[in-house]
């Protein structure tokens, strides 16, 4: 859980940290608090994994990655952990879940992100993993994205 | 604008980590032997240009006492947009895309308790008619997020 000095710290960073060379101490500056009792709140914060990472989000489609494709697997449940943990590494696989199937609507249970300058790049990397699920593996789909409809941050409600 | 190698290096070290110190751009800096000062005009160029959409802190909204999930709706084409605004109108959708499949749009919800998962997929359920289906993340297979530049 976190708490109101955690929350106004959160709202603070949520826009991004700034690009100068002593940013903790800009933002500290904002909070009313010392860079020190600031970096102790976040080395915090991380250790509990509110914070997984401080870095860069790309924007893949400025890369030229501009297909992306929800890969999806129905995989026998007794070797999901493993084969998923497989998929996970795969270096063109940006995202990768368990899921729970939604019967009759909708059977798998592996989803993986992947990646490509074009569908066939992508098919190709889709390929590559289907080989790696072999028999474990009884159907799968992709769903390209079409359009963004929305995409927002995480925004923090204040609370009172 | 294009990219030469050494903003992909750059781009490359900044998906990973930064340090928790006072002057965390100088040691990225060192590590990649540039100057701070080059990196943080090259990361702000990129920023500008929107090849970063955001630098700064990932929030896990899990670990905050928050919710994730993905949902997916079949929505029939002809009454796409209608529902679009009623379901973009909830401040908890996050992400949503229009994919191609039976199962059209896909969108994310973050609140703050996961009640307010069930919640918001109800209320949604109720404005459009359509069923809202859930997939909470059950296990994460969490190795990269990272582009090669």
């Amino acid at each position: 859980m976190i708490d109101a000095k955690d929350r106004e710290i959160i709202e603070a960073l949520q826009g991004g940290l700034p690009l100068v060379p002593a940013p903790y101490a800009r933002v500290a500056e904002t909070l009313g608090m010392d860079q020190d009792a600031l970096l102790y709140r976040l080395a915090e914060l991380k250790s509990r994994g509110v914070i997984r990472r401080i870095a860069a989000a790309p924007n893949h489609y400025k890369l030229g990655m501009t297909s992306n494709g929800m890969t999806v697997w129905d995989v026998i449940d007794d070797r999901i952990t493993e084969l998923g943990a497989q998929i996970g590494a795969l270096p063109f696989v940006t995202h990768s879940y368990e899921r729970p199937r939604a019967l009759p609507d909708w059977p798998y249970n592996l989803f993986a992100m992947v990646h490509g300058a074009d569908r066939d790049e992508v098919e190709a990397k889709r390929t590559q993993i289907a080989g790696i699920l072999g028999d474990a593996c009884r159907a799968r789909d992709i769903l390209y994205s079409t359009r963004i409809l929305k995409k927002t941050g995480l925004r923090l409600k204040a609370k009172g | 604008m294009t990219l030469d190698a050494t903003d992909r290096a750059i781009l490359n070290r900044m998906q990973d980590d930064l340090p928790l110190t006072a002057q965390p751009y100088a040691a990225v800096a060192e590590e990649l032997r540039l100057s701070e000062h080059d990196l943080l005009t090259r990361l702000s160029r990129m920023k500008d240009d929107r090849v970063i959409t955001r630098f700064g802190p990932f929030f896990d909204a899990a670990a905050m006492g928050g919710a994730f999930c993905l949902c997916a709706m079949s929505v029939q084409p002809e009454d796409f947009e209608t529902v679009l605004t009623k379901v973009n109108a909830h401040p908890e959708v996050a992400h949503n895309y229009e994919r191609t499949h039976r199962l059209n749009m896909w969108f994310v919800l973050a609140t703050e308790t996961p009640e307010g998962i069930k919640a918001t997929a109800d209320a949604i359920e109720r404005e459009t008619g359509i069923k809202v289906l859930r997939f909470p993340k059950l296990q994460e297979f969490f190795i990269g997020f990272r582009v090669a530049a």
